[in-house]
This record gives C-alpha cells, structure tokens and sequence, in this order.
C-alpha cells in the first residue's frame, strides 16, 4: 500500500538522520566565551561580577550535591572551576572580563560527560539562579548562549 | 534490550583515542550515570501529550520525542485527558514510550460521548464513538532545546493508525471508512533567549473530527493538507502559556466540519507530572455549533 511505503521512507530517513549528527565530531574547538554586549543588561540583572562569583559558590555547592554531577567535581579544583566559570559568564553577558581558561572540548574531552549529565548541570545552574533571585527571562539568555556548547562538552555516546 | 544493540551499532567515537601516559584524574574516572530508563531531559522540554496520543500541545503533535529519556535513555509517559464542549465530551487516555530521543511510539484511545445529541440522531442518548490509535514518530534531525544557535529547528515525522469501532453508523453518515492513516511532519524550535516555543505541523489525514467521525466523505475522499500550529511562552521552568491552531478537512456532506483551537496553560511541578488546561473551541460538531468548553489534561512521565 502507498501508506505503507511512505512510512518506510520516513523510517529509512530516520535512520539516515541518526547517522548524520552522530557523524558530525571533530570540528575545532569554538570560542568558549563568545561575547555579546548586547547582554550588558543581563549582566546587570546578575548583578555584576560580584553577583556571578556568588552565584558560582552555590552553583559549586549544588553539583556537589547533585549524584549526577558529584563524582565529576567533588575531586576538582573547584576553586579554580569557579573562577573560570565566572570569567565564562562575566564575558558571555558582555562584562567588563576575559576568560582565561581553556577551551570546552579539551576541557571535557576526557569526562566522557552524556547527554543526562549536561542537563543535570544546566538543572543545578538554573536552582542556584532561582536562588540568586535572577529572573527567568535573564536566566534563559545565558542558557541560550550556554546550550550550544553541548557540542564540545557531551561526549558520550 | 534495543539501547544496548542501537548504542553499540552507533558506537561511540573516539574514546579510546589517547594513547599517551595520562594518569586519570578523579573527574575522569567519573563516570556518567547510564541508566537507561532516565528522565534526564529538562522540564517541559517533551511537551505534553496531545489528544491523540503523540507528545506535543493539546491538539497538534510537536516534532520531541515524548517522555525524560535524553538520546542514551528510554522515556516513557501516560495521560489522561477529558474535553467538555457544551453538547459533547470526549475522553482520552494513552501512554507512550521514547527511545534514544530518537523514536515514539504511542496508544491511545479516545471516547466520544455524544450524550443528547444521540438521542435527537436516532443513535440513542449517550452513543459514544470509540477510536483505538497507534502512533509512531521518528526524529530526523535538529534539537529544539539545545541547539540554539542554529536556525535549524527539531524536525519530526510521524504516523497515526487510526481505527473507529463505530464503521456501520459511519457509513450512514457517509464516511468511506471507519479507519485510516494520517501522517504528519512537524518542526519545533525553543526561543531559549525569547522564553518561546513555536511548532508547526503539516498533516495529510482524511479523517472526519480527527477520525471519530470516520474518514473520507462523500464531499472529498482524499488526503488533504492540513496546517498545525502551537505557540508557548515560558513564564518559568514549569509553567508555560500559550495558544494553538489546528486546521481541519471538511469531507461529510451532513456534518460541516471548522478548525480548532485553544488557549491552554500547562504546569508541571516536576517531572513526574504535568497538568495542562485549555479552553477550546471546537467549532461544528455535526448538528450542534459553537463547541467550546473546558480541554483538562494530566500526564504521568516514568
Ligand atoms: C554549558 C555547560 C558547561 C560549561 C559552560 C562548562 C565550563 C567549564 C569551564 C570554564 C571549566 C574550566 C576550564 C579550565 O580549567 O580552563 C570547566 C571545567 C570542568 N568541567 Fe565544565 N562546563 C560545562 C559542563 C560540564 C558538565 C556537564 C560537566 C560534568 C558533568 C563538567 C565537568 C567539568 C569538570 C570536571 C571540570 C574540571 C576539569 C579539570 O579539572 O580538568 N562541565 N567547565
């Protein structure tokens, strides 16, 4: 039947689809921190640098909770994580910072981080700027910057 | 069973690349939590489950797989959803299964009382239409959540078997069958900085009030395009406002029949359970008009 024969098209599709964006590893390292000043108000709605570093203490303090992300960062230099966490967002939201820290992929090139880790973080992220009192909308505008690094940063599979 | 043999055909790229002396750090020996009945995916983020079955809006299927499984877990979700319209109400139950994020699979059935209306038809008071639908839905490429750089939204296509057990009624109200196929392609796309999240779907159905009332007619008996839309705005992690659109076919000579829509609001206090509550305006339904009333809807996600 021609029904039939339409769903196996979709279905082969599919599966060519499947094979496409698993293929499409190993391209070069973005720039971690992509500036855009056009997010200086947003930057101001995190309440500056100072706002961000304390941020990055209870955002430390949830993926240490998290059995999700724990076993990743309860042996890190959490310190230094944090300050180039902060540098990151600084940047991103268009402070007045620079990012000294290293690359996304080579950073998480060894962590063999999946899919569930990368949004328990985001999910952990998101409870400690609900905690800083910063607002969904400005939330969202980091996020959106923050996604598209699961590129280089989600490894497995 | 199918992760396991999928995610070893697929395999996993350049893991084992680095050959040099590297004492592991305590970071990479972690390892990823690799259950794969999972609910990892961020709240909201499958949508909810339309009325027939598939994970989307209320009434329009959205191009996520339904239930928390990310691209290595399986997710699954059941619903319950009730639709009051003054002279009609429609009860919808189903529950469907993720797999990889990659593929849906979904049953539902739908009961359409037609209480007094019955009655006046001749069909007795209360006749209720019962249809049995088996969904499948495969995603072919983009990611609506994470990939927001990029222009390309989630795309999706998806299938819907669709059986009615009234076939003799049907036929006397001039439907050519009391079941049919109706295959769809939708696209999503979250606007993370804008807090939006739009859908489109394009449906080619024959089916008559989405198949209750049979498929084909005497009026047109082939398939027809028909656009679908949704539009939600985030107001907070579990709670999202919004309104859709669904076009439909008008093939019974006896029962003119208009598009759909809704305002809904839907609310998940966490990923366990979601509540969603629409007003919907359903238009015509066979001899009553102007059906619109109260569409409540409860999903459980395992
Ligand atoms: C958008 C998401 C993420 C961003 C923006 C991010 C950012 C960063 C930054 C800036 C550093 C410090 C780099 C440096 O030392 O120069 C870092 C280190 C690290 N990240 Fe991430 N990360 C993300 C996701 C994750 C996830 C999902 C995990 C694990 C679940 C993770 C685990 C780690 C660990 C363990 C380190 C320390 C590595 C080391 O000490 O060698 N990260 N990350």
């Amino acid at each position: 039947m021609k029904a039939g024969s339409i769903l196996l098209n979709a279905l082969l599709l599919g599966v060519l689809g499947a094979g496409l964006t698993i293929g499409q590893f190993g391209r070069a390292d973005e720039n971690p921190a992509p500036a855009d000043p056009a997010l200086l108000p947003v930057f101001e709605q995190f309440g500056g640098k100072p706002g961000i570093d304390a941020l990055m203490e209870d955002f430390m303090i949830r993926l240490i909770d998290d059995p999700r992300t724990r076993d990743y960062f309860a042996e890190a230099d959490q310190k230094h994580i944090k300050q180039m966490l902060a540098e990151q967002f600084c940047v991103i939201l268009g402070g007045p910072c620079t990012y000294t820290g290293k690359g996304m992929k080579e950073t998480h090139a060894r962590l063999a981080i999946n899919e569930g880790g990368f949004n328990a973080l985001v999910e952990d992220l998101q409870l400690a700027m609900d905690m800083h009192k910063i607002p969904f909308r400005a939330q969202n505008k980091l996020l959106a910057k923050l996604a598209p690094m699961h590129r280089e940063i989600v490894t497995r599979p | 069973m199918l992760a396991l043999t999928l995610s070893l055909a697929l395999g996993t790229p350049a893991q084992a690349q680095d050959a040099d002396v590297h004492e592991p750090s305590p970071a990479e020996r972690a390892r990823p939590d690799d259950s794969v009945a999972g609910s990892e995916k961020l709240l909201l983020t499958a949508g909810v489950s339309e009325l027939e079955g598939a994970a989307g809006g209320g009434l329009t299927p959205w191009a996520v797989i339904g239930g928390y499984g990310t691209r290595d877990q399986i997710g699954a979700s059941a619903f319950y959803t009730r639709v009051n319209v003054p002279d009609y109400h429609l009860d919808g139950a189903g529950a469907l299964i993720g797999f990889l994020d990659r593929i849906e699979f979904s049953v539902a059935q739908q009961r359409f009382d037609t209480e007094a209306v019955g009655a006046a038809l001749g069909l007795g008071r209360g006749f209720t239409f019962r249809q049995n639908i088996i969904g499948l839905k495969v995603k072919l490429a983009g990611d609506a959540v994470l990939e927001q750089d990029s222009w390309l939204p989630q795309l999706s296509v998806g299938a819907q078997f669709k059986k009615n057990d009234r076939g003799a009624v049907l036929e006397a109200i001039g439907a050519k069958d009391d079941h049919g196929i109706d295959f769809y392609a939708s696209a999503t796309k979250l606007y993370l900085a804008q807090s939006i999240l739009a859908n489109v779907t394009l449906r080619f159905t024959r089916a008559n009030q989405i198949g209750i009332l049979g498929f084909g007619g005497d009026r047109n008996d082939n398939y027809t395009a028909q656009l679908e839309g949704s539009l939600a705005w985030l107001l907070s992690r579990n709670l999202a406002i919004g309104a859709e659109y669904r076009m439909k076919p008008d093939n019974l000579g006896i029962a003119g029949e208009d598009d759909w829509f809704d305002a809904f609001i839907a609310w998940a206090p966490g990923k366990h359970v979601s509540l969603t509550l629409a007003y919907a305006d359903l238009g015509n339904i066979v001899i009553k008009d102007r059906q619109r009333g109260l569409y409540a809807s409860v999903q459980i996600g395992f």
